[in-house]
Formats: structure tokens, sequence, C-alpha cells
């Protein structure tokens, strides 16, 4: 067991929030089309409030401190909260889309010793990355932004969101993240939109496009272990749980509204009302969420992939249960491993209803007629 | 031999984990768990306080430990964190100037 997963453990058993993703601001620069945010400001938290969250967090526990958004420096208090931050000695990683940074931004993120600076990165080109953003010029900005912040010796990572636009682009940001010394991760989910419409998920990597990138050693290191078949599901696995979200980590919104996760809309309660630790230990939702193992998933326990699975349980509760499937996470399952995952075997073996539905059929007294 | 003083950096990241610090180099994003007596040498470092003071008041009445072993295990334990960067050794007082100069190492 590493380090880290030794202190996850220990978090775990005394059951202290390791890790908190803040999002400072819904606002944005960029109008990324796949993105899940409206960017209105409804009535942010002021530095005050901010102030007095990251006091309470430090107090519960939290190590490492994610400052995202929108975009975090449409905030013109910023670097007020990193500061504040670094005081209470987080581990601090931003996540920007580094456009507004310049000189004196770089230099500062360097003074505050902010662990990592996490860039969006669509692709090499600025006509694909650019049509993503929808803002011009903006692979430029972000490159100059990040050679800056490297420049300084900032820590950086492009994060390559991968859709249907950019597909053939990775090779490309993966090159450009080495040229300019910086990490890379790429990521082929796209969240559906936090009111729930799913129309952005139409952007996503169908299963040929996933099966290419798993297959990819320059990304997923050795295929045949990557891909290999799930190894039998034994009552170890049926233990398991889903993920850190509401465990070990949560997420707060700009209005303080506290969820298990970015990806896991389920309102837990609200900072701006309740301390931030008694929501974490009494939050009926929250502790709904810790109760779940992979045996109270009522299809996925069933499922070969389940030991395996990326399965995401707010992707789940976004399509209506947290306790039941994550497509998405299906299909990538079966791109992996060419094994169907038991949704997708139930869902061919269930009546095609929406095809019963688009059949013509006269019926007197029916309101579609 | 002259004392040694020493202060936190103000380049880590640090919390305590059940009585434990965690502390992670931004230099290096290295983690370090310290124990118990490595954890009391940390929260005592505040510049001020020499490191003979910080074992004689705390690591020994705490932990029942020979002074001047306690002493020599305590100065190999601050020259390794020093060498990581998590912590400032100096033979006088640390003032905080110097630790911004630190910072922007």
């Amino acid at each position: 067991m590493s380090l880290m997963q030794e202190l996850g453990q220990r978090a775990l058993d005394r059951g202290i929030p390791l890790s908190v993703q803040l999002d400072v601001t819904y606002r944005c620069n960029e109008r990324c089309i796949h993105c899940y945010l409206d960017h209105d400001d409804h009535g942010e938290m002021t530095t005050a409030e901010i102030r007095s969250l990251l006091d309470q967090l430090a107090e519960a526990g939290v190590f490492f401190l994610t400052l995202s958004g929108g975009e975090v420096f449409m905030r013109r208090d910023f670097f007020d909260i990193v500061e504040y931050a670094r005081s209470l000695m987080f581990s601090v990683k931003i996540k920007t889309n580094a456009f507004m940074i310049r000189e004196k931004e770089a230099q500062r993120l360097r003074d505050l010793a902010v662990q990592d600076v996490q860039v969006s990165i669509y692709s090499n080109r600025p006509e694909v990355h650019d049509a993503i953003t929808l803002l011009p010029g903006s692979l430029k900005r972000s490159i100059a932004g990040i050679r800056l912040l490297r420049s300084h010796g900032v820590k950086v990572t492009l994060a390559n969101v991968l859709m249907m636009r950019n597909l053939n682009d990775y090779a490309g940001v993966k090159e450009l993240a080495e040229e300019l010394d910086a990490g890379y991760t790429i990521d082929p989910t796209i969240t559906p939109m936090m009111d729930g419409n799913r129309d952005v998920l139409r952007m996503g990597l169908g299963i040929p496009q996933l099966q290419d990138v798993f297959r990819n050693s320059d990304l997923v290191g050795d295929v045949d272990e990557f891909c290999a078949p799930p190894p039998a599901v034994n009552d170890e696995t049926l233990k398991e749980l889903p993920c850190s979200a509401g465990h070990t980590a949560c997420y707060v919104s700009p209005y303080g509204d506290l969820f298990p996760c970015v990806q896991f809309p389920l309102p837990s309660g609200n900072v701006r009302r309740q301390r931030f630790m008694d929501i974490w230990r009494h939050s009926h939702q929250l502790n709904e969420v810790r109760s779940i193992t992979a045996r109270d998933l009522p299809v996925c326990s069933g499922c070969d992939h389940v030991g395996t699975c990326t399965r995401c349980p707010g992707l789940a509760y976004m399509e209506g249960n947290m306790r039941g499937p994550s497509t998405q996470d299906c299909e990538k399952s079966f791109a992996r491993t060419g094994i169907p995952s038991a949704n997708m075997r139930r869902k061919r073996a269930a009546p095609a209803l929406h095809g019963l539905v688009q059949i013509a059929i006269p019926l007197p007294q029916s309101g579609l007629a | 031999m002259s004392p040694v003083y020493i202060a936190r950096s103000t380049g880590v990241a640090a919390r305590s984990l059940d009585g434990e610090m965690m502390i992670m180099s931004a230099r290096d994003s290295t983690l370090f768990t310290l124990n118990a007596v490595g954890t009391v040498i940390w929260q005592s470092a505040d510049g001020k306080t020499s490191l003979a003071e910080i074992v004689e008041q705390k690591i020994c009445p705490e932990f029942e430990v020979d002074p001047v072993d306690a002493l020599k295990d305590a100065e190999s334990f601050v020259n390794d964190l020093a060498g990581h960067g998590i912590l400032v050794l100096s033979d006088g007082p640390i003032q905080s100037a110097n630790l911004l100069r630190e910072k922007a190492r």
C-alpha cells in the first residue's frame, strides 16, 4: 500500500474529509461547448464567507484543496483566497484555463507554493481548441500562461477532455505537454449539465473510439493489462466502496452548496446556513452515499466488471439512481475488455420501449394520437 | 556548539491526521508523514525556540527519553527535513523575513 493509499484509508476509518473541491465561481471567459455549468453569478460566496469556510475545512482535517470554477481568475479576490488557503497550509491545486495568467500571476502562484495548476487543453491546434472554448485566441493565451508558470517552476498538468471534436488531437496535446515540461491527463468523460440536461453527452466518444484510446500504449501503458478481462468477483469485491465521494471527499459550489463530488450533484447541505462539519457528519444524503457498497448495487453487483469498473455514482445518480449503473462507465468497461456489462446485457434483453411509443397505432383515447 | 533554531518552511502543505503530521513539499510533491515525536518537533518549530529547548521541554517529558540521545536524534531528524525543504534551520532565531526568502526559493 502506498503512503497516499495508507493516508486515504486512515482518513476513511476516521471519517475525515481529506480532499475538498471548492468552485469559487461559475463565471468564465470561455464557453466550452461541453461544459456542464451555467456561467451566471447567482450570488457567490464573499471573500469573508470563503475564509470562514477555509477555517472550517482546515479544522475538519482537509489537506487537499482544489480551487476551480468556472474560471478562478474571474474573481478579483482570487489571490486573497489562495493566500488565505496557503496560510492554513492546505495543499492547493488550481484548475484554470490559464488565459489570464501573466508574469505577475505566475510569480504569485510560485510564491504561494501552489502544488499544481491544471490547465484544460483540448487540442494543440488553435482551430480545434478555440472552436471548443468558443474564445478566439484562447489556445495561444493558455500556452503563454503555461510557459510563464513553468518558467517560475510552478508544476502544471494539461487536462485533455476527449470528445468527438478533438478525437484526433490527443497525441498532439501530449507532445505539447512534453514540450512545455508539463504533466498530461486525458479524460473521455463528458458530464451532463448540472440541471440534468444530457444533450452534451452526444459530444462524447462512442465505443469504437474508446477502444482505440484504450489500446494506445502511450496513454494506458500495458495494453494487455489495462484491457484484461475482470477477475472473478468474490465476497471482498462486493464489500468495496464505489469511490471517495462523500467518504473522504466532497465538493462545495460558489453558492455554498455541498455535494458528495463535483460530478455528483446530490444536495447535501449549505455552508452558508450550516457548519461544514455538521453537514459532513450528519447530512442524511452523505450518510446514504456512505452506506452503499458494491453489494447494494442491484444491477452492478451481478456484473463481471464490478471490481474493476470505473463506475461513477454521480453519473449513475444523474441517470436517475445513485445505486444504478453509469452507462458511460459500462461502455468504458466494454470498450476495454470486449465483455458487455450486466447493464448492457439487460438493456439488450429489455423490450424496446421507445420503439413501441413511436409506432403510430391508432388509439382512440390516447393523447398521442 | 551553537544552538539550532528551526522554523516550518512556508513552501509546504501540512495537516495533522490522527495526531501525526502529513507534509507535502511543493518543490517536488513528495509526501511525508511524521511520527508522534517528529510531529511535536514540527509543531514546535516556531523559529524562536531552539531545538535543544524543544527537546528538553517537549520531547523528554512526554516521551521519557535520554536528553543527550534525544537531541542527537532530533538534530539528525531536522537536518533530514531541511534537506527536503520542509524545515528551515538557522544558528539564530528565524525572523519571518527569512521565511519569505525561503518561500520564494
